[in-house]
């Protein structure tokens, strides 16, 4: 602490004669050539196998930019961001509930997050469909009334089935987020004269954050998964329209291969915006920001030819 | 002329520790008081009660003639809301041991932070405070600086600027130079000095006996949650009168 960071070093050209810098021969690490060798061997053998098995390759390329594969890519995005952000807002809430001193809305909190936690997803979206069993109508009085069964589309059931789960986990991440928060920093808001809520929204829930981004992207790319199962419900996201291609079009497994592909490459998509959003929560909390990887490649690539430089230059 | 704190038998515990066991004592306008005794005597927590971060369980604790965390009717007491607590802490401003800077905003931010959100006051005139305030701790060269960039000297110069974007009619200081290395502790110090020329009510904690001796108006040593003795700096700290403040004295001056 007692360092000044801003005493900055002194310019190069007042030192004198710099001292001659190491040239030392580096260790050789024989393990990592090896153990290469063998990773790329047995990804050969595995790419192998599969070409070699029965399936129909070609049907792939064929489908992968087929209307109904991009309307399923669609609509399994779609479904991932809004019941995502119907998890994260309903989970924040939850959370502060939870955490509240009214003994009231910290019960109900602990009630929803224990029934939703405690029953698998797969049979909460099940529910949700049948519910019209309990409720024949849904009536809104002068502005809305219809029957349940109408009422309930695929899209709905699955949102809310998928959503409503995750609010559940949601509220635990962002529960363990505000815990994360020094209590000196709401003790030295309140003492500023700001109120409860104030203090949540300025003060805590930015540094919380920081805590919360890691885990909710691992939330966001399970959920994209997760839709999967909304098949189940009638509602034809990624997963339902390749199954749906595949036996009309005889190539099953083809498709299935054809939605994983898709699948991965909307992961990885996800992955890189975690990134970026880890590195903006970030700021203040480190003296520098983790460089991007864009940036990583060129300081990389500049310190490679660097060394291939110096390396020509001895 | 009312007294800036009086307190009357103040108590507080902790579960079964009693932490305070009657305090009584008064700060007046424009004076700088401080509290000094051994860790775990209560001064800290004592501090704590006057801007209402702790309850206190019995006794009575007035902020310039008003009940702090009640409001008296008759012979009944009556909480406060937290809205009303909040509107109370607005007039007193408290420096943390540990700064407790808001680390996700510059240091211009934080001074800015209370009078935007509280006052709602424009950001170009909380902006035009800000900068004087940082200017007048000797930091207007930092404003754009996280506390992460800031040493803690600076840091808790901030944390001052930041207690005063409120405009307080009283300061309370909770050991604010313990966290600080030696050679740090002067600047924030300077700062002190200053505030309390230009007649700000402090309340300060400290184990600055050189400090108490020059700045303060009045002085109190607490132990085991009472005050043992109280008046003057030059005489508390020169001339003690009771054995376990010779003993505190002898081991820290």
């Amino acid at each position: 602490m007692s360092v000044d960071i801003n005493n900055k070093a002194e310019p190069a050209d007042s030192v004198p004669a710099p001292p001659e810098a190491i040239r030392a021969v580096p260790v050789k690490h024989y393990g990592r050539y090896v153990s290469g060798v063998i990773a790329v061997a047995v990804l050969v053998l595995i790419i192998y196998a599969f070409s070699q098995g029965k399936v129909n390759w070609g049907a792939i390329p064929d489908f992968f930019f087929d209307g109904r594969v991009l309307g399923g890519v669609g609509k399994t995005l779609l479904l991932t961001v809004l019941a995502m952000l119907m998890g994260v807002v309903l989970g924040v809430v939850l959370s502060v509930m939870r955490l509240s001193k009214n003994p009231v809305t910290s019960s109900i909190s602990w009630f929803y997050i224990w029934f939703f936690r405690g029953t698998p997803v797969y049979v909460q979206l099940l529910v949700w469909f049948n519910l019209g069993l309990v409720f024949e109508y849904i009536n809104l009085g002068p502005i809305y009334k219809d029957y349940w069964s109408s009422f309930m589309t695929p899209f709905l059931t699955a949102l809310l089935g998928l959503g409503l789960n995750e609010a559940a986990y949601m509220a635990e991440i962002c529960r363990a987020g505000l815990l994360s928060v020094d209590e000196g920093q709401t003790e030295a808001s309140q003492a500023l004269g700001m109120s409860h809520g104030k203090t949540l929204w300025r003060i805590v829930i930015p540094q919380a954050m920081r805590v919360i981004v890691p885990p909710t992207g691992n939330e966001v790319i399970n959920m994209l998964k997760t839709t999967s199962l909304v098949s189940a419900v009638q509602y034809s996201e990624l997963l339902r329209v390749a199954q749906d291609i595949g036996q009309t079009s005889g190539a099953a497994a083809e498709m299935l291969f054809l939605a994983a592909a898709w699948y991965l490459i909307l992961t990885t998509v996800f992955s890189v915006g975690q990134f970026y959003l880890e590195r903006y929560y970030a700021r203040g909390s480190s003296r520098s920001l983790p460089p991007t990887p864009w940036q990583k490649v060129k300081a990389n690539v500049l310190s490679l030819s660097n060394r291939s430089g110096g390396g020509a230059a001895a | 002329m009312t007294a800036m704190v009086k307190a009357e038998g103040v108590h507080k515990s902790f579960g079964a520790v009693q932490v305070l066991k009657g305090i009584d004592l008064e700060v007046a306008p424009r004076e700088v008081f401080c509290l000094v005794g051994p860790s775990g005597s209560g001064k800290s927590t004592f501090l704590r009660c006057i801007n209402h971060l702790e309850k206190i369980n019995a006794g009575r604790l007035y902020v310039d003639g008003e009940l702090v965390g009640y409001r008296q009717h008759g012979d009944k007491l009556y909480e406060l809301r937290d809205s009303e607590v909040a509107l109370k802490r607005r007039d007193i401003g408290m420096v943390f041991q540990r700064f407790n800077l808001f680390p996700h905003m510059t240091a211009l931010e934080n001074v800015m932070e209370a009078p935007v959100q509280v006052k709602k006051e424009a950001r170009s005139a909380a902006r035009a405070r800000a900068e004087r305030l940082l200017d007048r701790v000797g930091l207007s060269d930092k404003a754009g600086n996280y506390p992460s960039q800031l040493s803690g000297g600076q840091q808790q110069r901030v944390a001052i600027a930041r207690a005063l974007a409120m405009e307080p009619k009283l300061m309370l200081f909770d050991e604010p130079t313990s966290a600080l290395d030696p050679e740090l502790v002067g600047d924030v110090l300077d700062v002190m000095r200053d505030l309390a020329a230009d007649g700000m009510t402090m309340i300060v904690v400290t184990h600055e006996m050189g400090f108490a001796r020059e700045v303060g108006d009045a002085l109190v040593f607490m132990d085991d949650g009472v005050v043992v003795e109280s008046g003057h700096p030059r005489d508390v700290l020169g001339r003690p009168s009771h054995e376990r403040t010779k003993a505190f004295l002898s081991k820290v001056l």
